[in-house]
């Protein structure tokens, strides 16, 4: 029988996905455990994860430094001490500054833990910040920074987020200056706040023997006692700024770095995951309209997408591409016509049947090995969402129709009120 | 440990297939022994760019991406000097998707004008993007010429300059497929909830039918070996100075590559690191500071990268590099320094094997390297090496006539 080549293979849509759930194990510190045991390899990820603190705009990197800084030395081990220990055996620490959270994680293979566990526990509770680490912490940042504003893009995102977040923890864009801002003190005192155990969840994930969870619940439990002021986690409502246009001129600019979009709802309201398909369907994966259209026919950019941030406060749809500095204005108005079409035209089938398939395909592929299925957990958790979440984002995946998805689009692409950044040549 | 099954088809196509039921997905990987070294010297960035024309369409299918979103797959590739390496995963039970479309790109290409046009754009966007509008973007279209004077080394993937990209013309692109693109050029694994049986049948049922083609027999010029210091200054626009130094070392399959790979581990790996220890933090020269190795097959380049402060002038950021070069050129790597890196390196490989993707990609490389299974050796590669190997290796790279430095001075 002759090889039919022209016609694709039978498929069959993606069944029930299978999450899998932590053992939760609450300490009477306040701190929380969750676990997500699976022993395919001899590893294991611990991640200790903190709500940031109130956004002072007069100490505007507190959040970030304290963070970054836990590395820097404890009243008993110096920086270099911690790093020895950690690569010693083979093990991985990282912090994290986030927009709501902050976090310190440890990778290691589970043999380890004995020996690498300890020093978690120092830096968690007994970070000190040495004048002279903070001294070449700023000094390095203020290096970095300048690189950083070099580049169209970063200063693109940076506008964006000022614009559309105003002057809150989200539209933190640092200047050189707001490293001045930065005292031992104050971030002793901000440390104290924030790592303490009622502001504590633990994400366990990996290979996980009772001997683990026994030193965690001794070293983050009885040894671990909460400060005396309460951790201010709260932050004040986003402040969207009235200008609406940016534009950083650079004579030189080869290509324009492109970002538009405006402030939009977060994961905790009804709509997102239909959202979400309606994003999909616009700049959302490689075989979206504005990739099609601006890359694959034009051949404006290297790269263009959208997306949502889903943050604590709200959140933000936004558009974002580096593009040919002759083009510029021609991809902004293909982005515009783009955008209208999703509003004014219905998505035909058999491109809306693709993008469930891809979605659903997109879940199942992302839940690779136990971290992502801990992953998944924090998307749901620090919205105070449950697992059913998931139920529904499958359920609209599936069901959706073309009037729903355009429904989406004339209520959350409101290009009348979108924020437009341009950095280079317009 | 990763498993797998092997066998080849009659065309000479090389299939491996690692199974694993824990996951509902499958990735299919197929790695091209193609690279930019094996681009001609007038056309450079070609092998890239034709990585980009294999999404535009092939004989018997005209979309490549759209059907494999359909059945909820995800694709995309990579292209190094060395190789051109394409990869798909998806729900297992769609693999048969994957087989279809990657075996009609392999059988030919529609080789459309469009899509010609189109990609020689977007390749010439990522140029920009990634190359020249970005501070010290162009570092490598400098560094490699001054290191490599013979081999094609001496070009970036991306190329040369942006008008062998708009040169390309449509029968360059036919050339290079009936050349590079056959089934004895390529490697293909496949991974995941998938049997060695049902990949058996797929691969002979899509790709069997193909024709072998010609091998591709590599001869590249090969660099000399270097007699004298090189010294290259560029001032661009960039907020601060930055100094590299290269140095000629082993290829990825030479005596002493495991052990220079060490030495950047020792020197750079981590905050307990000695550049980082040394120089950003104790003597305050540098504001960053890396070293690593290309991982090239043929023989490579070892740079030391670092950023020094303001305050500090290139000739003192140099000599503190050198003193640093120096010290593990003259004294052994302690014991305990050297069972850190080996630790990091033996970890390291436990955590790649959680990523079914990475796994898959690994056993194609090893693979092309002679034998898959070499992948489950490496790690013992690593822990053999001793500090009288490494102390050898690193008094034959870090010598004066062996290096290749480039200055970047801020306007």
């Amino acid at each position: 029988m002759k090889l039919e080549r022209t016609i694709a293979p039978e498929f069959k849509a993606v069944g029930q996905i299978e999450l899998i759930r932590p053992e939760q194990i609450d300490l009477d510190n306040g701190c929380k455990i969750f676990c997500f045991n699976s022993g395919d390899q001899d590893l294991v990820r611990i991640e200790w994860i903190f709500g940031n603190l109130h956004f002072d705009p007069a100490k505007p990197l507190m959040n970030v430094a304290v963070n970054t800084m836990l590395t820097d030395g404890t009243s008993k081990l110096s920086a270099a001490q911690i790093a020895d220990k950690i690569d010693f055996y083979g093990a991985f620490l990282q912090v994290d500054y986030g927009y709501d959270h902050s976090q310190v994680v440890l990778y290691t293979l589970t043999r380890h833990l004995a020996a690498t566990l300890p020093v978690m526990k120092d830096i968690i509770t007994d970070s000190v910040f040495p004048e002279k680490e903070l001294a070449t912490f700023i000094r390095n940042q203020q290096q970095k920074l300048q690189v950083s504003l070099q580049k169209n893009d970063i200063i693109a995102r940076r506008k964006f987020n000022k614009a559309v977040y105003g002057n809150t923890i989200y539209g933190l864009g640092a200047e050189l200056d707001d490293y001045k801002t930065l005292h031992r003190e104050d971030m002793l005192e901000h440390f104290k706040q924030m790592y303490q155990p009622s502001n504590c969840t633990i994400l366990v994930s990996g290979k996980i023997e009772q001997s683990t969870l026994d030193q965690l619940k001794e070293a983050f439990g009885k040894e671990w006692s909460n400060y005396s002021i309460k951790a201010a986690t709260s932050q004040p409502e986003l402040k969207p700024a009235p200008d609406h246009f940016y534009f950083v001129e650079k004579p030189d600019a080869l290509q324009s770095a492109i970002r538009m979009g405006l402030p939009s709802i977060n994961r905790t309201h009804p709509d997102f995951p239909a959202l979400q398909v309606m994003n999909t369907v616009l700049g959302g994966y490689f075989g979206s309209r504005l990739m099609a259209n601006i890359r694959e026919d034009k051949g404006y950019t290297y790269g263009i997408g959208s997306g949502f941030s889903s943050l604590s406060k709200g959140g933000a749809f936004f558009i974002a591409t580096e593009v040919g500095a002759d083009v510029c204005k021609a991809a902004v108005n293909e982005i515009e016509k783009e955008i209208n079409i999703l509003k004014t035209v219905l998505v035909p089938e058999g491109e809306l049947s693709l993008v469930r398939n891809y979605m659903l395909g997109s879940l199942l592929g992302s839940l690779e090995n136990i971290f992502s299925h801990a992953d998944k957990f924090k998307n749901i958790y620090f919205f105070g969402l449950d697992y059913d979440y998931y139920d529904r984002y499958t359920e609209v995946v599936k069901s959706i129709s073309a009037v729903d998805v355009m429904q989406m689009a004339k209520k959350y692409l409101d290009t009348d009120n979108f924020y437009k950044v341009i950095v280079g040549k317009y | 440990m990763v498993k797998f099954n092997r066998f080849t088809l009659n065309n000479g196509l090389r299939v491996i297939v690692h199974e694993d039921h824990t996951t509902p997905m499958a990735v299919l990987n197929i790695l091209y022994d193609v690279g930019a070294r094996d681009e001609d010297p007038d056309k450079t960035g070609f092998a890239h760019l034709f990585e980009h024309l294999m999404f535009g369409g092939s004989i018997n299918i005209p979309q490549y991406d759209e059907p494999l979103q359909r059945v909820g797959g995800e694709n995309n590739a990579f292209t190094t000097n060395d190789i051109t390496n394409y990869y798909i995963t998806l729900p297992a039970s769609n693999i048969e998707t994957a087989f279809w479309l990657e075996s009609d790109r392999m059988l030919s290409l529609a080789f459309s004008e469009k899509s010609l046009e189109v990609q020689r754009n977007v390749v010439i966007e990522e140029f920009k993007q990634r190359y020249l509008n970005q501070p010290y973007g162009d570092v490598w279209l400098k560094l490699r010429p001054l290191v490599y004077k013979k081999h094609p080394y001496k070009w970036a993937t991306i190329g040369k300059e942006i008008k062998h990209i708009e040169d390309a013309r449509i029968g360059d692109v036919k050339a290079f497929f009936k050349k590079h693109y056959n089934p004895q050029n390529a490697i293909m694994v496949v991974g995941g909830n998938i049997t060695t049986e049902q990949a058996k049948q797929l691969a002979e049922k899509w790709f069997g039918p193909i024709p072998a083609g010609e091998k591709y027999l590599r001869d590249l010029p090969q660099e000399p070996v270097q007699q004298e210091e090189r010294r290259l200054t560029v001032t661009a626009k960039v907020p601060l100075n930055d100094v590299y130094i290269a140095f000629h070392m082993p290829g990825r399959l030479d005596e002493g590559y495991y052990e220079t790979d060490l030495i950047s581990d020792i020197l750079s790996r981590g905050n307990s690191s000695r550049l980082y220890k040394t120089l950003v933090k104790d003597k305050q020269l540098f504001s960053e500071i890396h070293a690593y190795n290309m991982g090239s097959f043929d023989k490579g380049m070892f740079v030391v990268e670092g950023k020094p402060l303001e305050n500090v002038s290139i000739e003192m950021a140099e000599a503190a590099i050198w003193e640093e070069l120096e010290i593990i050129k003259n004294q052994l790597v302690p014991a305990d320094e050297l069972t850190k890196v080996k630790n990091k390196t033996e970890s390291t490989m436990v955590f790649s094997e959680m990523s079914l993707l990475d796994k898959a990609m690994n056993l194609a490389q090893f693979e092309l390297f002679g034998d898959a299974d070499k992948l489950n050796h490496e790690t013992d590669k690593y822990l053999a090496v001793t500090a009288e190997q490494i102390q050898k290796q690193a008094k034959e790279i870090f010598r004066k006539e062996n290096s290749s430095t480039l200055i970047y001075l801020a306007a």
